[in-house]
């Protein structure tokens, strides 16, 4: 890999065995699908007559979801370690000649704690979002969508090939596309649902291609199948469905440079934003690489393109993150910046894939306690999102303030807070492949730092800077109590990841694991990180402790323009794509005008003359008719006269 | 006549008939009034039933008189007679060439077919009909026998084709009436309004004295009212004057004079001298 | 004289009504000539009937006689409906369906 000098220490390669039959408690295992599904049929297609116990059903699935998950969590546990991937075939879905397909669910190590993430985050963003969609009139429909969306994930996460994936694949699509422009009344909402549509598709495209590549390659589509040859392919083959599988998940992970729907994504309401950027959605791309660490682990090429992805991902949402006065967009930076830490850990190979997840379970605990409370903050202050209208919230909010802070510490990386142990592993991990890649990642962990505490001095702490009429209050206990249980989480996950469960042994099996030796001992990597990460934080805290003028001031450096216009990415797709497009479309256009339509229209003049000169024959003369017919007679007879005769 | 060669009687069957029936043709396409057309036209039919009559063809003989001089030729001149008996053409070609590239056409149209149909003819026997007419005990049997066996569905079919027509000359002739019919009381309205006499004409022949109707009646004030006599006969001239004797008389008359004594009446004794009597 | 003589009479009959067809312009007279052209078509029937010894030519004409006394009906009732709309005969008046 990249620059680097060390000795392997360990290499374990993952396990690569058949699927057991899935029976007993695992019978089950379409429960998790079905359950959230079956809310969303009822609640989708039940209509207003399910108004008024419509997000008790939307809650209790999932809930129920979680509970199942938890109960599979320790049965697969009891298993031993190399028999720990269940299958279960519901049935056959295509078959084509020597193409099948079956609709076959896998449960895994790492399929396990995504199921878990999303089940247990979504059944609390779902109590929570009781509380804050309280007022809204389509708060059922609202369900039915999140019903819709957890199932769909569900679903992509347990599939046990690349076709049914794509089915929940494009199922997260559809949901967030309903929920984003779920207030669609509101333009800016309608059009940034379709902006995430719009370029989830050019990342689908990717996948839908890598599933053909991959088809043609293997002859399956099954990951089992499909990994065990991984290895016979051509690195070329391989390095193919690589890049084009990182166009899928640069689309659903808003990874550079499909990263542009992610900040308008925030027009939907923050439980949405929570789900999207904690347990669904964006993970998906993440869960896409590392499921496929077999196609990987055969092209360097591809895989050094992940790497590089994720670093320009991390230091662009960072970026982003340090600029952006709204409170939500703020944070969809940060979402930005660490997936770009998963992405570029997925992109270390073996050495990272178990700490991309690990990062992505701490993350999507922290950041799903930032956004809900974020929405408790917006909430309170009157859908105010401006950050600049914010200040001294401390003490009016003190439940929301105390999580929002568990949260802010996890993220910035403060031991002993879940974030640290994720993020130090990351960065641990990449200075074991690239000196490039772990500066990078101390350095954005840095900017973390800056922003997080930014965001946070701007909201909880300095001088209160309301409206008039804004008089914030502490959100309701359905709205808190899942904040406190994500407080905690976001305290302890790490730890208890790392210590209790050992995260790091559970997914090898799936993932492999290859330790390299550094010259340096992990104590001195971690204090750098942290000075780091603290310097950012004291200069956030210095500069935005005093005085935050209401007004964001005009004359800034370029870097936060460009920050604050999410680095001009609307603008570059503008120029790259939208233009050229429009230009290509004129080209047609003129085309189709002037040279198909000509010919056409030529034919169709020199049709219409014709006829307007024969139809003159047409005299409406019954006598000029009875010529016509006695000459026709006439012919016949000279011609039956001159075949005949002689 | 004999199985294969027609006999000289009816050889000049044949050329009388052709003769005839060749002017009765051209007798329809020169004539400029369509009646003559119809006349020449059933002339021309009824010769050839005669040569029908010669090819041993008696029943269809017979048929194409009955059918179509007798009906079909009259229906057309019945038609004629709606139409407009003395609406006579104009023989001046209207359509430029039509005339003369149609008699070229037709003409080479029969040489042709004189030469191919001919052509193929000569030379071939004759056979005869009489032993066809001799099987059944006749032509008209042998017709019906084809008739009622092979040609029965055709014979049910052209039955169809028939009451078709006539549903179809019902539907085309028929007029439909778009207003209600008028009644006695709207057309007597409307000669009042138009101002036409509105009673009953006067009656010719005043008193009884004469029963002609060319004599005008007498008004009441003795004046000659010559609206009492019909029309044509005005028109013609053929009005019987009024005798102002008797009308001498009437007025005489009417004033209570007693002119009439019963010494020299002279209507019983000299009917020929009787004043009335025309000149 | 021979048979083949009836067929020349029919061809010159028909070739009559044919220049009839084409030249005269009142609509009775061209459809008199038409029923010429049948009448000359029937008179080759019926000696081809006598030619070949057997009936079926006579059947036939028999048929075009039925055929022509419909046609004759249909006919003349569209003449008379014609000369109702247009107090007028001539073939060359209803030219309206044109170019």
């Amino acid at each position: 890999m990249i620059g680097t000098g060390a000795a392997v220490m360990t290499d374990t390669a993952p396990v690569v065995a058949p699927l057991a039959e899935a029976t007993g408690v695992f019978s089950y295992l379409w429960l998790l699908i079905a359950l959230p599904l079956f809310g969303a049929a009822v609640l989708l297609l039940g209509g207003r007559r399910t108004n008024r116990w419509g997000h008790l059903l939307g809650s209790t699935t999932v809930v129920l979801a979680a509970v199942y998950a938890v109960i599979l969590l320790v049965n697969l546990m009891a298993r031993p370690e190399d028999d720990r991937a269940i299958g279960q075939t519901l049935f056959e879905w295509v078959f084509v000649g020597g193409f099948t397909a079956p609709a076959a669910l896998q449960l895994d190590q790492l399929s396990m704690v995504f199921v878990l993430l999303i089940t247990i985050v979504g059944s609390l963003i779902h109590i929570y979002s009781i509380g804050y969609m309280d007022h809204d009139p389509d708060r059922r429909k609202f369900f039915g969508f999140l019903n819709l969306f957890v199932a769909a994930m569900l679903l992509l996460v347990l599939a046990d090939n690349y076709l049914l994936l794509y089915v929940g694949w494009e199922g997260v699509g559809l949901a967030s596309y309903l929920l984003i422009g779920f207030w669609q009344w509101k333009p800016s909402a309608a059009a940034a649902a379709k902006k995430a549509f719009v370029m989830n598709r050019v990342g689908d495209v990717g996948l839908s291609l890598a599933i053909m590549l991959i088809f043609i390659t293997f002859g399956t589509v099954t990951f089992d199948e499909v990994f065990t040859e991984a290895g016979q392919a051509s690195e070329s083959t391989l390095t193919w469905i690589g890049l084009l599988l990182l166009l899928a998940a640069a689309g659903k992970s808003a990874q550079f440079p499909l990263q542009a729907w992610l900040l308008d994504a925030m027009e939907g309401p923050t439980p949405v934003s929570a789900l999207i950027h904690a347990a669904t959605m964006v993970t998906a791309g993440v869960y896409l690489i590392v499921r496929s660490n077999a196609i990987y682990d055969g092209t360097i090429f591809a895989l050094t393109t992940v790497l590089v992805i994720g670093v320009i991902t991390m230091f662009l949402g960072a970026i982003i993150a340090s600029a952006k006065d709204d409170i939500k967009k703020s944070l969809a930076g940060s979402t930005m910046s660490q997936i770009g830490y998963m992405v570029l850990a997925a992109g270390l190979g073996p050495v990272g894939y178990v700490f991309a997840i690990f990062h992505l379970l701490t993350h999507g605990v922290f950041k799903a306690n930032l956004f809900l409370g974020a929405g408790s903050v917006i909430h309170a202050m009157k859908d105010q999102q401006d950050m600049r209208r914010y200040g001294a919230l401390r003490a009016v909010m003190i439940i929301t303030f105390l999580s929002f802070a568990s949260a802010t510490l996890a993220i910035m990386g403060i031991p002993p807070f879940s974030g640290f142990w994720s993020k130090d592993s990351i960065i641990h991990a990449a200075f074991e492949v690239s000196l490039v890649a772990g500066i990078s990642g101390m350095l954005a962990a840095g900017l973390t730092g800056f922003y997080m505490t930014r965001m946070f001095t701007m909201t909880f702490l300095g001088k209160a800077r309301w409206e008039d009429d804004q008089h914030p209050h502490e959100s309701k206990p359905v709205m808190t109590i899942p904040l406190i249980i994500l407080g905690i989480g976001s305290a302890f996950t790490g730890m208890a990841l790392l210590f209790w469960g050992d995260i790091v042994s559970w997914l090898t099996p799936v993932t492999g694991l290859q330790e390299n030796e550094l010259p340096l001992p992990t104590i001195a990597y971690e204090g750098m990180t942290l000075a780091l990460v603290l310097i950012g934080a004291g200069w956030a805290y210095a500069m935005y402790r005093r005085d935050v003028p209401i007004e964001a001031p005009q004359d800034v450096n370029i870097l936060t323009k460009a920050a604050r216009n999410s680095m001009y990415d609307d603008a570059i797709n503008d120029v790259l794509v939208v233009q050229p497009t429009y230009s290509v479309s004129r080209a047609f256009v003129g085309l189709d005008n002037k040279g198909i339509d000509g010919v056409v229209n030529g034919l169709a003049a020199l049709v219409g003359g014709t006829g307007a000169k024969l139809r003159r024959w047409q005299t409406g003369f019954a006598r000029s008719y009875a010529l016509a017919m006695v000459g026709g007679a006439v012919l016949v007879v000279v011609v039956l006269a001159v075949v005949r005769l002689p | 006549m004999t199985e294969t060669e027609p006999s000289t009687a009816e050889a000049i069957v044949f050329w009388v008939c052709a003769i005839f029936s060749v002017a009765g043709a051209l007798g329809l396409i020169l004539s400029r009034r369509a009646v003559h057309s119809a006349l020449w036209v059933a002339f021309t039919m009824i010769n050839l039933a005669v040569l029908y009559l010669a090819n041993a063809a008696p029943f269809l003989g017979m048929v194409q008189i009955i059918v179509y001089t007798g009906a079909v030729m009259m229906l057309f001149l019945f038609v004629l007679m709606v139409v407009g008996v003395d609406s006579s053409d104009s023989l001046v070609e209207t359509l430029r060439g039509q005339r003369v590239v149609g008699i070229l056409l037709a003409v080479g149209f029969g040489i042709l077919l004189i030469v191919g149909v001919g052509g193929a003819l000569s030379g071939m026997p004759a056979v005869g009909l009489d032993a066809a007419n001799a099987e059944y005990g006749g032509n008209v049997e042998g017709i019906a026998r084809l008739l009622f066996s092979e040609y029965l569905l055709a014979f049910e079919v052209v039955a169809a084709l028939l009451i078709s027509a006539a549903l179809g000359a019902l539907v085309l002739a028929h007029r439909e009436r778009w207003a209600p019919k008028r009644t006695q009381r709207e057309i007597s309205e409307e000669r009042i309004r138009e101002g036409i006499h509105p009673t009953p004409l006067p009656a010719p022949g005043v008193y009884a004295r004469h029963n002609a109707v060319d004599t005008p009646g007498l008004l009441p004030d003795g004046s000659v009212a010559e609206i009492s006599v019909p029309g044509p006969l005005r028109a013609r001239g053929d009005l019987r004057p009024v005798d102002t004797a008797a009308l001498a008389e009437t007025i005489a008359l009417s004033e209570g004079e007693n002119v009439l004594g019963p010494q020299d009446h002279p209507v019983a004794d000299d009917p020929g001298t009787s004043p009335g009597e025309p000149k | 004289m021979s048979p083949d003589h009836y067929i020349l009479l029919s061809v010159v009959l028909f070739t009559i009504g044919t220049i009839g067809v084409l030249v005269r312009r009142n609509a009775i007279v061209v459809f008199m000539s038409i029923e010429l052209m049948l009448n000359s078509a029937n008179l080759a029937f019926v000696a081809f009937a006598r030619m070949h010894g057997n009936l079926d030519g006579q059947v036939i004409a028999f048929f075009v006689m039925v055929v022509a006394a419909a046609e004759v009906v249909v006919g003349l009732a569209i003449i008379v409906a014609l000369y109702r709309s247009r107090r007028s005969a001539s073939i060359d008046e209803p030219n309206l369906l044109k170019y």
